[in-house]
């Protein structure tokens, strides 16, 4: 800077000036220019273009295309969607509202409430806005508006595309749309752009985490309108882009046989594959009807729901949290066996309680089992033996292994309402409660009660992966086209066309790329037999519910977890689950993998106050395992089949 | 001695920094992101949730920034205008291959907390990399060829980027700013002359890379009538829509734009016609008279200021600024055809805030630091 003469400065400061100057005055042309422009438009032609604007104008009008639809493995349409009949109306097209409206209450079902909720909408909306005045008429009402379309200026019937749900089954693991609210748009981006008024969007389930990509894009309507606002023209038409379809691994079947099973009792049922982690069912009790809340949910029906103590709106089945009773006793033992706490061949004597660290722990059997070994005590389900067993291993490797089987996080990832639940241990409690872990629930967190919490869905991933020979697996319910089949999958496959070749265990895991969950497999298939002895043997705890053919047998383990603890005069007198209060009476688990000489399913059924898992949970999930047996063959030649279709 | 003080810590009390402030460019500036919230929330139908609560925080936020840059002294921005240029050059080349697409063009880079968008930066620092350059250059070379090639290509370079993203509109708004600096350093009529012949010579041959709807757009703006339903239906509607406004307007949140969905950049281009139609002639003229306060405030500015590159920059962004504000305003009332312009400040659109935001900011530096050195 300082190196230029001040006369260089000067000279290029003339320069700069003198063509700023001629900039200028080009500045002020066009500023009159614009000046000009508006003044003719806005002043001299203004009465022109008002009428032009009133008179002979295009209007538009943006439509949401076709939600996606949302199938089962079958191809079966679990939410579809359906014709509906509209009324809409323009308040600038009709020349006397009250009239229409008085009119109409003669036609349509029309209280006077919804009569004076419609001319609050008509305040509130520019006078060319379309009001809709009835979302959903019936066949029967819409043919007779048409009839009478002559003595109703205005009113225009339309006819639209809405959600329908075919049944009640999947309405916790599809979910439900809804009319979508100011709230709605506030969270969530994709539905600020969508700016599209009363569109129904996904609430809750799939239809809530599936819904920018369910929801496509609008399409729109230009049309031109005369002086009377009457459609003269169609300019255009977009017809938006319709919603993608996804495909589940839901078998709509078995989620209505389920469904309709534990239509009386609160609860959840849970189905899975035990090789690929499909899910096979997924239902929850109470259900709800979906398709109340498609065009408004009434305000009985959902104070109803909302006050139903069994409440039907939650989805037990990932949601739900329960302690998993002795169904843990499962892990126990794989924990204890695998850390080499404890041999399989350890004995306990039950005498119906233990006294350790001066407090006194009670086996749910009064008068003991006697001497147990570790296959008698999990058919049994003693939990005296277990005690000794929790006592010896502690609760953090127990931890550790629960966690490894897949308990303490979310199974899926296409819910937003799924829960984690709790796996506890040392470091848990001290981080959550500030306090020090105590001997005690060490033993009561190894027959699954105190702090665990587990989802029926947990469960169900556990039992599957003992089942599997102790594999990890990767739990779906969407099928995406391009999915490649898991190492598990494949593993099998080549089991199947080479029955005689018998490989090494390394060999398998290397070859297939298996995640083992053991150290040594003896140890899973332990409490497999332990599990066949439950089911299958006399006195094992659900040996009431086995089935006797061959292809439909299964091993499985019950449960319960206490609510309340007994009261040493309770127990004293021996006092039935069923003669206490239902509020206080035990969740009865049960989990069980089909069939057992082939493993190929694993279940899980809870049941809320159910009292004990083998009088309430497990007979329930003995006719689930025979429908889903029943379909297996079904489910393994589908998707050949749809391969030849095209 | 014309500079007595230290370039090298700063000159002034943040008191007198403060006095140096332009406090009617500061109000002209408040009172139009005022505006500007009041309209988005009228585009939108009233909602707020939609472009008004976005708008109004980016203005809050560039605001700041407007400040920030204001008191940053005036000799880093000379310092850092090639490097800045540089960075946005390699933006624009990064956005042509790994940009996010968004309605079939490539304009947006991706960084995290939002979508940038280089080109509409590009307009402001090629302002600041002309005037550094000719500051640098005397008054004797710049018309010399080989001085002349560096502006040519720094023009160029970014034309051509922005051109075929494609983006018609900000690559003839970075054309138009590049060229008037240019301009304005002293490079001959005649040259300019040659340049735009070889221009009209290049077109038929820079028409056939022109996109179809882009072509349409040109040949519609020429005939309106041609095509009524199709991309003249943009400009007819947008006519009628101020046109019906009248004298004093429909009043707030009483246009019919909005509602309808005529304009699908109802928020950003169209934001005048809707502005325009529930004001009125009046309310326009107040838009105009700020607009135009702006413009005359960044000029005054520029006389003041005594570095060349201080008055090179004011002057170019003046007349910049002056641009968007005519091309919008010309293109919504049927004057030119419609190329993709924001209004500033006014239209949503979070880069071409930031850009003019940061443009201003400078313009206010060259204020606060009007006596001292840039170099």
């Amino acid at each position: 800077m300082l190196s230029f003469n001040s006369s260089n400065i000067a000279s290029k400061t003339r320069t700069i000036g003198r063509r700023m100057f001629l900039l200028n005055s080009i500045k002020a042309v066009v500023l009159l220019g614009i000046f000009g422009r508006l003044a003719s438009l806005q002043i001299n032609e203004s009465s022109k273009y008002r009428s032009l604007a009133d008179k002979n104008r295009f209007r538009e009008t943006k439509f949401a295309p076709p939600r996606g639809v949302i199938k089962d493995y079958f191809d079966k349409e679990i939410a579809s969607n359906t014709r509906i009949y509209q009324l809409h109306f323009i308040p600038e097209n009709t020349p006397d509202i009250d009239k229409l409206l008085v009119r109409l209450k003669n036609l349509i079902a029309l209280s006077d409430r919804q009569i004076t909720r419609i001319q609050k909408k008509i305040k509130k909306k520019k006078k060319w806005e379309t009001v809709i005045i009835s979302d959903n008429l019936s066949w029967s009402e819409f043919s007779k508006l048409n009839l009478f379309l002559h003595e109703l200026e205005g009113a225009q019937p339309v006819v639209s595309v809405a959600r329908i749900y075919k049944n009640n089954a999947s309405a916790h693991a599809i979910g439900y749309v809804s009319e979508i609210s100011p709230r709605d748009i506030r969270n969530k981006k994709y539905l600020q752009d969508l700016n599209i008024a009363g569109i129904a969007i996904g609430k809750t389930g799939l239809e809530s985490t599936l819904d920018e990509e369910m929801l496509g894009s609008p399409g729109f309507l230009r049309y031109e309108v005369n002086a009377y606002g009457k459609k003269i023209k169609q300019v255009s038409i977009d017809e938006g882009l319709k919603g993608k379809t996804f495909r589940t691994t839901l078998d709509n079947e078995v989620q209505v046989f389920s469904a309709k099973l534990l239509e009386n009792v609160s609860g959840a049922a849970c189905v899975m594959d035990i090789y690929n982690g499909d899910i096979i069912s997924m239902v929850s009790s109470p259900s709800f009807n979906p398709n109340s809340f498609i065009h408004g949910i009434k305000s009985k029906e959902w104070n109803g729901l909302l006050n139903n103590k069994d409440k039907p709106l939650l989805n037990k089945a990932i949601s739900g949290l329960y302690p998993p009773g002795s169904t843990i006793k499962t892990l126990t033992a794989i924990s204890a066996l695998e850390n080499d706490v404890v041999s399989s061949k350890l004995v306990v004597r039950c005498k119906g309680f233990i006294d350790l660290h001066g407090e006194r722990f009670h086996c749910w059997k009064k008068k003991g089992h006697g001497v147990v070994g570790m296959r008698t005590a999990l058919k049994k389900s003693c939990d005296v033996y277990f005690y000794e067993v929790a006592r010896r291993l502690g609760i953090d490797r127990l931890a550790a292994t629960a966690e490894k089987f897949g308990l303490g996080k979310k199974v899926l990832q296409n819910y937003n309402e799924e829960k984690p639940g709790v796996v506890p241990n040392t470091k848990w409690k001290i981080q959550e409660l500030g306090k020090n872990w105590y001997i005690g629930e060490t033993l009561h967190s190894g027959i699954g009660q105190g702090y665990f919490l587990t989802t029926p869905l947990q469960l169900t991933l556990m039992t599957a992966q003992i089942a599997n020979g102790g594999f990890k697996i990767k739990p779906r319910i969407l099928i995406d086209g391009n999915e490649q089949i898991g190492n598990l999958q494949k593993y099998l496959n080549h089991k199947n066309s080479t029955p005689g070749n018998i490989m090494s265990l390394d060999d398998q895991i290397f070859n297939f790329g298996l995640k083992p969950l053991f150290r040594n497999q003896e140890n899973i298939n332990l409490v497999k037999d332990a599990m066949f002895a439950a089911t299958n043997e006399i006195g094992g705890t659900s040996y009431g519910s086995r089935h006797q053919k061959k292809q439909f047998m299964f091993a499985g383990k019950t449960g319960s977890s206490q609510i309340k603890r007994f009261t040493s005069e309770q127990r004293e007198a021996e006092v039935k689950q069923k003669n206490i209060t239902y509020l206080d009476r035990d969740h009865a688990w049960f989990v069980a993998f089909a069939p057992v000489s082939d493993p190929k399913y694993a279940i899980s059924v809870l049941v809320e106050h159910g009292g004990s898992g083998s009088s309430a949970a497990a007979p329930l999930a003995k006719k689930i395992i025979k429908k889903v047996l029943e379909r297996h063959q079904n489910r393994m030649s589908y998707p050949e089949k749809t391969q030849e279709n095209i | 001695m014309l500079y007595n003080r230290s370039s090298f810590h700063s000159p002034f009390s943040l008191k007198e920094k403060f006095f140096n402030l332009d406090l009617i460019l500061l109000f002209s500036i408040l009172l139009l992101g005022i505006i500007s919230v009041f309209a988005q929330f009228s585009s939108s139908g009233g909602n707020f949730d939609y472009y008004s609560k976005s708008h109004i925080v980016r203005f809050g936020v560039f605001f700041i920034l407007f400040l920030v840059v204001a008191f940053t002294p005036i000799r880093i921005w000379h310092g850092t205008s090639f490097l800045m240029f540089l960075i946005l050059l390699l933006l624009l080349l990064f956005v042509k291959f790994y940009g996010v697409q968004s309605q079939g063009s490539r304009r947006w880079v991706n960084l995290y907390i939002i979508n940038l968008q280089p080109s509409e930066i590009m307009k402001i620092s090629i302002i600041l990399f002309l005037s550094n350059y000719y500051h640098k250059i005397s008054e004797g070379d710049v018309n010399k060829v080989r001085y002349l090639l560096y502006p040519v290509i720094a023009i160029m370079a970014p034309f051509i980027l922005v051109l075929t993203q494609p983006d018609l509109g900000t690559a003839i708004l970075i054309l138009l700013s590049g060229v008037v600096v240019t301009w304005l350093a002293g490079v001959k009529w005649k040259i300019f002359a040659y340049l735009s012949l070889a221009t009209i010579i290049l077109a038929p041959l820079a028409i056939s890379f022109l996109k179809p709807y882009q072509k349409s757009r040109i040949l519609t703006f020429l005939n309106p009538e041609l095509d009524p339903l199709g991309a003249g239906y943009q400009i007819i509607q947008s006519k009628i829509a101020i046109g019906s406004g009248g004298l004093y307007g429909k009043g707030f949140l009483n246009g019919s734009q909005a509602y309808l969905n005529f304009l699908p950049e109802k928020h950003t281009d169209f934001i005048f016609t809707l502005y325009s139609e529930e004001f009125g002639f009046i309310g326009s003229i107040f838009m105009i008279f700020l607009y135009s306060l702006i413009t005359y405030r960044i000029i005054k500015i520029g006389n003041e200021t005594r570095s060349i590159f201080g008055k090179l920059y004011c002057f170019g962004f003046a007349n910049a600024f002056f641009i968007y504000v005519a091309v919008n305003m010309s293109m919504v009332l049927g004057l030119l055809p419609i190329v993709g312009a924001p209004l500033p400040i006014l239209s949503y659109g979070g880069s071409s805030m930031l850009a003019i935001m940061f443009g201003l900011g400078i313009v206010m530096s060259c204020n606060v630091y009007k006596n001292s050195a840039v170099g």
